[in-house]
Formats: C-alpha cells, sequence, structure tokens
C-alpha cells in the first residue's frame, strides 16, 4: 500500500541542536525510565516537563538524577557517566555498577538516547570507535545501553562534516550493536529504523524527494501512526 | 579475618608483584587515591589493574601508570581528555589494554565474586569486541560468552565501616566497590569513618563486613583534596 508524500510533516528550516533536543523530549512517553548518553543526547533533560515525570538512570549507578550541579551543589561524590557533577531527585536510589547494568540488560529502562557515527538501515549502530590505525579504543557503556534498553534512539546531524549521510546500507565504522536503533533523529528528518529497514516520520527544511538525494538508501515515508 | 590498620602503607605492604589489582571508583568518585599512591610508594610492579578508566590527570592510578608499575589495564573507557599517561604508554607499546564493555566489566567482576564459571551476554554481540568469543542464539538473540575477572586485591573505598568491616558507601561513589570486594582475595577499604560495631543498621549495609579484608581510615577531608578537576569522556558526533 502506497503511502502519500502529504503524511510526512515538513518544517521551514532544519532543526537546531535544542530544537532537536526539544522534539526528542516531547516523544518521550510519560513515566519513562530513560538513559541520556553523553553529548547532544544530555540537551534532552533540559526539554523533559515536570508532567512528563520522566526518572533518569546514569549507569554509574543512579536512578533520578537531577540537573547539573552548580556551586555550593557540587559533591565529588555525585556525577554522572560523564563525569559532571549533578544532583539527586527526591525519589533518588544509588546502586552499584553491576545492577546498575543488569537493569539495562535485563530491558527495565525504556529509552536511551545516543548519538551516533553511522546507523545502518536495519538498525545496526556505529557510535565507539573510528577504526582509525593508532586510535586508543574506548568504549565504556555504549555496548550495553545500545542492547539494553527498550528502544534506542539516536540523535545526529544527518551529514558529517564533509557532507556524507550518516544514514547508510551498511555501517562502514566498528559496530556498538547489531539491529538495535529504533529511531534517529537528524536535523533534517526522523527515521524509523528495525528489521523492516527504513522509514521517514517526518522531515525539516526539505522534502522528502530532496531528503532522497543526501541518503544513498531508499527512502520511503512512515504509515502514519 | 579482618584487619584494622594505622596507615595506607601498612594497608597495601602485602601486595606482590605481578598481582591483579581492582581498584574502584568511576572518576574521581571513590577512587581510593590515598591507597593507590600507597601502593605506588611500596614499588609493587608488573601489575594488571582493573578499573572502569586507565587514570585521569597527574593523579591515582595514572600516576601507576606513568611509573611503569602497570602491565595490562582491563577496562572499558581508557581514552580521555586527560588520560595523557595512559595514552603515552599505550602508543608507545608499553601497556596491554582488554578493553572490556562496561556492564560486561561489572558483571564478570561479579561472577568472579559469587563463583561463576561465566555468562552468556547480548551485549558486544556481532562487535569487534566479541571476535573470537563463544556465542549462541539465546532466546532469538545473539549472546556472547564472557568469563569471570578474579584479582588478588581489591582497593577500594567507602564512607563508613564498623567493627566487623561492614561498609556503607556514599551517593555515585559506590559505583564498582561492593563488586570488587566480593571478587578479590583481599580486599582493603578506606574509609572516611570507622563506627562502633552496632551503629550501622543492618538494613542498610551494602557491603557486608565477609568480603573484607583490611581497613584503613583515611579523613575525609584528606580524600577530598584528591583531585577537583573532572574529565570528560570524549563525545560522539
Amino acid at each position: 500500500m502506497g503511502v502519500m508524500e502529504s503524511s510526512i510533516k515538513t518544517s521551514e528550516a532544519p532543526l537546531s541542536r535544542d530544537d532537536l533536543a526539544r522534539l526528542v523530549a516531547r516523544d518521550i512517553a510519560p513515566g519513562s525510565f530513560v538513559n541520556l548518553g553523553i553529548g547532544q543526547p544530555t540537551l534532552v533533560s533540559n526539554y523533559l516537563t515536570e508532567d512528563q515525570d520522566i526518572t533518569l538512570h546514569t549507569e554509574n549507578g543512579m536512578l533520578g538524577m537531577g540537573p547539573e550541579a552548580k556551586g555550593d551543589e557540587i559533591d565529588e561524590d555525585l556525577i554522572n557517566a560523564g563525569k559532571i557533577p549533578v544532583t539527586e531527585l527526591p525519589g533518588a536510589s544509588y546502586f552499584h555498577h553491576a545492577d546498575s547494568f543488569a537493569m539495562m540488560r535485563g530491558g527495565h529502562l525504556d529509552i536511551c538516547v545516543l548519538g551516533a557515527f553511522q546507523v545502518s538501515v536495519t538498525g545496526d549502530l556505529a557510535n565507539w570507535h573510528t577504526g582509525a590505525p593508532g586510535a586508543i579504543p574506548a568504549v565504556g557503556g555504549a555496548m550495553d545501553l545500545a542492547t539494553g534498553a527498550k528502544d534506542v534512539f539516536v540523535m545526529m546531524t544527518l551529514l558529517t562534516r564533509e557532507g556524507a549521510s550518516k544514514i547508510v546500507e551498511s555501517c562502514t565504522y566498528p559496530l556498538t550493536g547489531v539491529g538495535c536503533v529504533t529511531r534517529v533523529y537528524t536535523d533534517k528528518a526522523v527515521f524509523l529504523t528495525g528489521p523492516g529497514g527504513i522509514t521517514v516520520r517526518e522531515t525539516f527544511g526539505c522534502t522528502l524527494e530532496e531528503l532522497q538525494e543526501l541518503v544513498p538508501v531508499p527512502l520511503k515515508a512512515a504509515a502514519a501512526a | 579475618m579482618l584487619n584494622f590498620v594505622e596507615s595506607v602503607q601498612e594497608a597495601v605492604s602485602g601486595i606482590k608483584d605481578g598481582s591483579t589489582v581492582m581498584i574502584g571508583g568511576f572518576g574521581n568518585a571513590g577512587q581510593p587515591f590515598e591507597l593507590i599512591d600507597a601502593l605506588l610508594d611500596c614499588g609493587a610492579k608488573d601489575l594488571t589493574v582493573v578499573n572502569n578508566n586507565a587514570g585521569q590527570g597527574d593523579q591515582g592510578l595514572a600516576l601507576l601508570i606513568k611509573e611503569g608499575r602497570v602491565r595490562k589495564m582491563i577496562c572499558s573507557f581508557p581514552r580521555q581528555s586527560d588520560s595523557w599517561h595512559f595514552d603515552a604508554k599505550y602508543k608507545a607499546g608499553q601497556i596491554e589494554l582488554e578493553l572490556v564493555p562496561q556492564g560486561n566489566l561489572a558483571e564478570r567482576i561479579r561472577a568472579a565474586g559469587a563463583g561463576i564459571g561465566g555468562f552468556f551476554t547480548p551485549t558486544g554481540y556481532g562487535t569487534m569486541l566479541a571476535e573470537g568469543k563463544e556465542t549462541r542464539i539465546i532466546d532469538g538473540r545473539g549472546q556472547v560468552f564472557e568469563t569471570p575477572i578474579h584479582a588478588d586485591v581489591a582497593l577500594i573505598k567507602a564512607l563508613k565501616a564498623d567493627g566487623k568491616g561492614n561498609l556503607v558507601y556514599r551517593k555515585t561513589a559506590r559505583n564498582f566497590g561492593p563488586i570488587m570486594a566480593a571478587a578479590a582475595k583481599h580486599t582493603i577499604v578506606q574509609v572516611s569513618e570507622i563506627v562502633p560495631t552496632g551503629a550501622l543498621d543492618p538494613e542498610n549495609v551494602v557491603t557486608p563486613g565477609i568480603y573484607v579484608n583490611t581497613v584503613v581510615r583515611v579523613p575525609a577531608a584528606a580524600g577530598n583534596t584528591a583531585g577537583s578537576t573532572t574529565g570528560t569522556e570524549e563525545k560522539v558526533a
């Protein structure tokens, strides 16, 4: 069954990093347990509302993480996975590292939001290592997050600085996880990925045809939710 | 056998060349800086060190690496903005690296303490970190066989110990402490405070004293001066 082009929303311009963070925040279901990766995904926390009642997990052993600590709030014993001092919210809990990753691996986290170098049409993720000769590999919790959460959202720019699409047929960088990504939020479009391939939920500042010119895999509009 | 000792030097004096040493902490939170400094002073070398990172700045584990005492690092995230001592040794081919996804690192440590011979996990399946490892499809998911990580010694930091060696921690400084305490043959703990037996609520004990061998008090003021910098892991995309 063909899907009409008109089912795709199109904004006037590509989204800024903050607009994208606002969109991801809006898409997180109320009451969710969420892990926000280091870097751009951290911005999402700025746009979560109290009504959403989201509980943030940090893999170094805490649920109920609050905003970044400022001034007198800074406590060296209270940091996030990016080693930034944070605060605790009422109802927070602490646990050791094995428990923290067990709750992730065990499928108890609803969503994690990660950055990426590349995502394939079947949801393979590459975000930890460029594979460049001489690069010191460092993986942290990336592979655990990618395989553990029920939904894995990626936030990234669609194109590299050189203009290459980060949505690819198959990843050329070393993989973080196989078939793990469910959605990709970019400045130019939101993509849905899965075993059935890739579809486009909405575009920003371009039409689906214009988007197709940038992305080297066949795109079609997602069925309206 | 539980010992309370007067100094960090005494606490680490039994650590031999060639030992595998687990060191608690994630970033600076929970890092037993004074015990690491004492390990540096005691001269033990040819060590295998298990820690989430591979040292930051010019303190603690970073200095142990700089001084060439560490033969091998088992960790998840060696490369940071201020991991220059590890970076230099690695690029010079003077240190071995076993890179382990953080959750697998934690579970392998936990497995050692729990007497588990290994486990299958989806983490890492289909990636270069699973190359050469046994895999199975379990419940429709590819999984990788991972083995326990044992240690001769664990150096960890807790907030308080009582006379039985029961421990409580503080906030995210707990991180690897409880699982490393269980995984090592000999666990050495630095605490800010030693309280009388009975002063800790048994409901709130996090690490039971059965896992603890040596306790040394390092007053919190000293413990907190060890580095106020926060390294930032490299951002992705």
